[in-house]
């Protein structure tokens, strides 16, 4: 069918990019659209973070200081939803813009105008969902999990919170679509799916779940609006619903959607690290497995956030013993990953050290995740400061220390200027140190019985509260060196070659720093691409 | 489509910058604002009409400048592939979408209506709580939520619900032989096969909506009948939004076929539309 | 407390590795580091468990960790370490790590299993108290006894988590831990609860006890405790489910007592309810009327 067509015009001014405004409002470019995500997603950052430093504050002593208790459950709420929704997912959708084409041998995204509706969605999505600060009964404060009855609770807030995250599924699954389509229909000749960089695929199998799942929480939040507003009992006893029927929808997207934030972050530590041990990835196939059976396992786990809520014997069995075989994939990449570096040849520049950090730190959240998938034991952790720190050192250490090894890897890629090594070092002590300080006294917070979504809590929990906010206050600081440093790159940084890191292997580098407009406009030969998949 | 197939980039269309994606998501934001608006009566549905009518119009508008694009004859195979495969995932998401209201009707039939009435682990839930209730299905909930002070009825399934299965199942083989009369290239066939598969689909709709004035009407069975009008509005309600939707598009190919678009060769648009139509 | 006070504190900790707090004379200073033994034989199985896991996740830890250390030490540039770019799998070492933990988990999981199915036993109880959340505070209502009451944050931490209330939280005893009225049970008896929610979920947790379930509008969820035949004493817990604007101030306090001193309470307290004229008005609890603030608003 492959009849190539006959008067395929390509376009004439090719090359040529348009300017000011236009360039950003109108792009159908997927490094334009990579850097746009990339920004919102720093944005949602700050303002996420900005959030939870107001928490933080507020429980670095016993006694409300600052705010009233609703207002703390919106904060709570709102941090949760815009890191997960603003920070963490964009960033992915930005890296898998800018990188998926370059490293598949691509000319651009494959349908460059949806890719453009997908970003434009969420500014308003936020929009919506942050503007609920100021209407009668303030922002949602049911927790991120949305969980009714007590989400129908909410005021005038209410539909933006529903109608903001129907946006944003909607953004994603877009985005999703689009990612599909571009590793399934536009690599180029000879880049055969065993070929492909591990961050590619990650993120295949991430599109595949996002499109899974997406739909299922806007499914989930429609049956909330009706029954708020239009009289049905999807949720309530008193008409045949069940409360319980919404943990188990939402969690049916919730579990895919923690892995979701996590399985691109795999992808960029497999393809940090090995090239700073200067050595192809081990096991690249049983890596390849490993990520797809993540994903599959994903899907039949889902109710291990809810062992509380009084489910028959055998379904808590059930959801325990398939939550426990989830460690074996993920063992299998840990190990896999300490193997790449064995007998490697090490150096740490601020990509690697951002993935060892993520090594160590997100096997410990992987470690705690397991004891909580332990029913009896999870009795006594639920909805604790111990599950507050297993999500935040598999989100923050995992996720958001994923992301940034990648930003620190591919930085020079985008900008053509190499960045300031020794600030890069900084940010990363700084920050790798304050975040155990942040999170690591949160695990004897939840042990000792103090429960998360509080603004206040009983006295002796006071001093390791204060520890953690004190960790809060300097994590957060530390992550101002961020976006001076991206910035001072750009303005001044030393030019960067075409292969900035000299372990470094995959199509991308083959392209000079700053690649082309458009990445591959003549499909990279065969020789290039065997040079790229060096395993 | 596992491993790439042999194409020259230099051929492929990648458009220039667009003001259709912008436009698009800001008229999707005004539909819901306006939604938010009129659900919190602030301003009543007066943000919502603009904004969805803005919205309908702009999709016209942007897949007009697609279809233009694509009568200039400047896609080539890949691009058309492209498209195909976001359709389908497109509608593999729709299914999902479904999937969450019929998961609701699995647990409200298998789990919690018979919890309710005591059985499995909710002995004292019956006991205590809802004393004489039995879960049987249908059911609108130990309080007799909503309906005929409390009491409904059930749709008869051998009445027009069965005909209108027949229609969409006829309407599924038209729009087949739709497809096999543009292949052929024979485009009378074609144009009469599909006016008859849309038509069908209007219909469908039509004897849909009288259902739902009855079950209002006679029967008790509302929306805000229990877990039983909830479940059954919401599913089959969706399922008639996306049948009228599929009409639309459906009439839309049509005129395009009347305008002679469409090669038995290449069309997409077509294809899509009819695997969104097999879809509902 | 001021954070100098805090900070030297922590210092001594790091030092001595136990800490002493003021105010809660009873938290020893393990107790600001793990999870309570508790007072059942469930919650020490519970117990038990934690500390398994926990064990082998160091154990697992050492293991990973010290291969990653000792690659980080060992194969650096900077000492001039060479890569071996041949070694780019290895099935046997592939299968080895992954039949390793399977094996790991299997011996996690039978416990595990073993301990819920236990947990799961709620035949041959003694006494059925009906627990209702709402929002917020608790109601208690001693089924076969006819006796029934609220119980809420007591009144000193009310007055003193006021936002901006000047006074110092360490000054009140038990702060956010105390209830004007605790549930009363005997120890030494296997009491069931069945729990439910009245307006929205709460869960009702006693670290303690080993239980936490929640609390179901329109739900019967069961839970059961058996208190160590010769414990009599306070054991406090908290609300575990977000429940709206006071979820962090209602707590749960259970007064335990030797079957004697609970029949002789039982008795006397259901004399007063009957002759209390009405049984007992189901006055709308204090917090009501923030609840409907909170729905309203
Ligand atoms: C990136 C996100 C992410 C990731 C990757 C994970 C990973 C895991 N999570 Fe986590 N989780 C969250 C995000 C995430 N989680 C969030 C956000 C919540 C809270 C939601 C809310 O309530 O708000 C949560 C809550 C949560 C709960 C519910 C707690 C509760 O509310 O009571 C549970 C319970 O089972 C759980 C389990 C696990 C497990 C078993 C893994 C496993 O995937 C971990 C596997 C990894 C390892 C085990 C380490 C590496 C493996 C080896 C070194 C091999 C050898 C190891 C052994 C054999 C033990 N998580
Ligand atoms: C996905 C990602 C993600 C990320 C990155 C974070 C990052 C952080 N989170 Fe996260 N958190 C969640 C996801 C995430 N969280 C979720 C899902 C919940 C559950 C919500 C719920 O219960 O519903 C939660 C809940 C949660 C709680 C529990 C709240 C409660 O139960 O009431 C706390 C408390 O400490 C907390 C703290 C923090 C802190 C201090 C950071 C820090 O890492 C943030 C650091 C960043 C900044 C500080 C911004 C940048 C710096 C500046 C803007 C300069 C100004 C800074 C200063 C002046 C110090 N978070
Ligand atoms: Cu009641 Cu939280
Ligand atoms: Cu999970």
């Amino acid at each position: 069918m492959a009849e190539p067509h006959a008067h395929a015009a390509a376009h004439p001014d090719h090359d040529h990019k348009p300017h000011g405004w236009r360039r950003w409002v109108f792009a159908t470019n997927h490094k334009d659209i990579g850097t746009m995500y990339l920004v919102l997603s720093g944005t949602m950052f700050f303002i996420g973070g900005i959030a939870a430093i107001c928490i933080r504050a507020e429980l670095f002593q016993p006694g409300l200081q600052f705010f009233d208790p609703q207002f703390f459950n919106s904060l709570t709420t709102m941090h949760g939803l815009i890191m997960i929704f603003g920070a963490i997912m964009p960033a992915f959708v930005g890296l898998a813009n800018w990188m998926v084409p370059m490293q598949v041998g691509a000319p651009d995204m494959a349908l460059p105008r949806l890719n453009n509706f997908s970003f434009w969605i969420l500014p308003f999505a936020f929009t919506l969902l942050i503007s609920s600060f100021f209407v009668p009964g303030g922002a949602p404060a049911g927790g991120w999990t949305m969980y009714p009855p007590l989400i129908l609770q909410t005021g005038a807030a209410f539909p933006m919170l529903i109608f903001s995250v129907h946006l944003m599924g909607m953004s994603s699954i877009l985005g999703a679509i689009n990612v599909v389509v571009t590793i399934m229909n536009m690599r180029a000749p000879g880049m055969t799916l065993l070929r492909m960089p591990l961050f590619v695929w990650s993120w295949l199998i991430t599109a595949y779940l996002l499109i899974a799942v997406m739909p299922v929480l806007a499914g989930a939040v429609t049956m909330l609006l009706t029954d708020h507003f239009f009289g049905t009992t999807f949720f309530t006893a008193a008409g045949g619903g069940d409360p319980v029927m919404f943990q188990h929808i939402f969690w049916f997207f919730g579990h895919p959607e923690v892995y979701i934030m996590i399985l691109p972050a795999f992808g960029i530590i497999s393809e940090v690290i090995p090239t700073f041990s200067r050595k192809p990835l081990f096991g690249y196939e049983a890596m390849v497995y490993a990520v797809a059976s993540i994903a599959f396992l994903s899907f039949i786990v889902w109710a291990h956030h809810m062992f509380t809520v009084g489910m028959p014997l055998a379904a808590q069995l059930f959801f325990m013993l398939s939550t426990m075989l989830i460690a074996i994939p993920t063992g299998v990449k840990v190990f896999n990953w300490t193997a790449t570096m064995w007998k490697g040849s090490l150096s740490f520049e601020p990509p690697m050290l951002f993935a060892l950090a993520f090594l160590f730190l997100f096997t410990i959240g992987g470690f705690s995740g397991l004891m909580l998938a332990m029913v009896p034991a999870d009795y006594q952790y639920q909805d604790t400061y111990f599950v507050v720190a297993h999500f935040h050192y598999v989100l923050v250490t995992g996720a958001l220390f994923g992301i940034m090894s990648g930003v620190y890897y591919w930085l020079p890629k985008w900008t053509g200027h190499m960045y300031d090594l020794k600030l890069g070092t900084w940010h990363f002590w700084l920050s790798a140190i304050f975040v155990n300080v942040l999170f690591f006294p949160q695990h004897f917070l939840g042990l000792a019985g103090m429960p998360r979504r509080i603004p206040d809590y009983a006295v002796q929990f006071t001093d390791w509260n204060m520890v953690s906010s004190i960790g809060a206050f300097g994590f957060g600081l530390s992550q101002l060196m961020f976006p001076y440093l991206i910035i001072k790159c750009i303005r001044a940084g030393k030019p960067a070659g075409a292969r900035p890191w000299e372990g470094a292997h995959g199509l991308e580098w083959e392209l000079p720093s700053p690649p082309p407009f458009h990445s591959w406009t003549t499909p990279p030969s065969d020789a290039l691409i065997a040079r790229g998949a060096a395993h | 489509m596992t491993d790439a197939h042999a194409h020259d980039s230099s051929q492929y269309y990648i458009p220039h910058h667009s003001a259709w994606p912008i436009l698009g998501s800001f008229t999707l934001f005004t539909v819901m604002w306006g939604a938010v608006f009129y659900l919190n009566d602030w301003l009543g549905p007066w943000v919502f009409i603009p904004g969805a009518v803005l919205l309908a119009a702009l999709f016209f508008l942007w897949f007009g400048t697609v279809i233009d694009e694509n009568q200039r004859g400047i896609y080539n195979l890949q691009v058309d592939r492209s498209f195909r495969m976001g359709m389908m995932w497109f509608i593999f998401s729709e299914v999902m979408f479904f999937g969450a209201f019929f998961g609701a009707l699995f647990y409200a039939r298998v789990l919690s209506v018979p919890w309710l009435g005591g059985s499995g682990v909710k002995v004292f839930t019956n006991y205590i709580l809802w004393p004489h209730f039995e879960g049987t299905w249908p059911s609108n909930g130990p309080a007799h939520v909503g309906g005929r002070d409390g009491s409904f009825s059930v749709m008869n399934p051998l009445g027009i619900p069965a005909l209108n299965t027949a229609i969409l199942l006829t309407s599924g083989f038209t729009v087949t032989m739709a497809h096999h009369a543009l292949r052929a290239g024979r485009r009378t066939p074609l144009a009469i096969w599909l006016a008859l598969t849309f038509l069908l689909g209007f219909t469908f709709v039509g004897f849909q909506a009288h259902e739902y004035g009855e079950a209002y009407r006679e029967m008790g069975l509302r929306l805000t009948t229990g877990i039983y009008g909830s479940t059954f509005f919401m599913l089959t309600g969706f399922h008639g939004l996306h049948v009228t939707i599929g009409a639309i598009m459906l009439t839309v190919i049509w005129l395009r076929v009347m305008r002679g678009h469409f090669t038995p060769q290449r069309h997409f648009a077509f294809e899509a539309v009819a695997w969104y139509w097999h879809f509902v | 407390m001021t954070i100098r006070e805090t900070l030297a504190r922590l210092a001594l900790t790091a030092a001595t590795g136990a800490l002493t707090l003021p105010a809660s004379a009873e938290e020893s200073g393990w107790a600001q580091l793990n999870m309570p033994q508790g007072v059942t034989d469930i919650s020490r199985k519970i117990y038990a468990l934690h500390m398994e896991i926990f064990w082998v996740c160091v154990a697992i830890g050492v293991v990973v960790f010290g291969a990653m250390i000792w690659s980080l030490i060992a194969f650096r540039k900077s000492k001039g370490a060479v890569a071996d770019t041949t070694m780019v799998h290895n099935t046997q070492v592939e299968v080895v790590w992954t039949i390793v933990p399977v094996i790991i988990l299997v011996a996690m999981a039978v416990p595990a299993a073993r301990t819920l199915v236990e947990i799961e036993d709620t035949t041959k109880t003694e006494l059925n108290i009906k627990v209702t959340g709402f929002q917020w505070g608790w109601e208690y209502e001693y089924l076969d006894a006819g006796v029934t009451y609220y119980s809420h944050l007591d009144r000193a931490s009310d007055a003193a988590r006021e936002l901006g209330s000047r006074i110092d939280p360490d000054s009140v005893p038990h702060y956010l831990l105390n209830v004007d009225r605790p549930l009363v049970v005997p120890n030494g008896t296997k009491v069931r609860l069945l729990i439910t929610g009245a307006d929205v979920i709460h869960s009702w947790w006693v670290k303690d006890l080993g239980i936490k379930k929640d609390a179901i509008p329109g739900f019967i969820n069961e839970a059961w405790f058996k208190v160590d035949d010769n414990f009599t004493g306070m054991l406090r817990g908290n609300c575990a489910e977000l429940c709206g604007r006071d979820h962090g101030f209602m707590p749960i306090v259970v007064d335990v007592r030797s079957k004697a001193d609970f029949d002789t309470w039982l008795k006397s307290t259901a004399a007063e309810q009957k002759q209390a004229a009405a049984p007992i008005p189901p006055a709308a609890p204090p917090a009501a009327a923030t609840a409907a603030a909170a729905a309203s608003g």
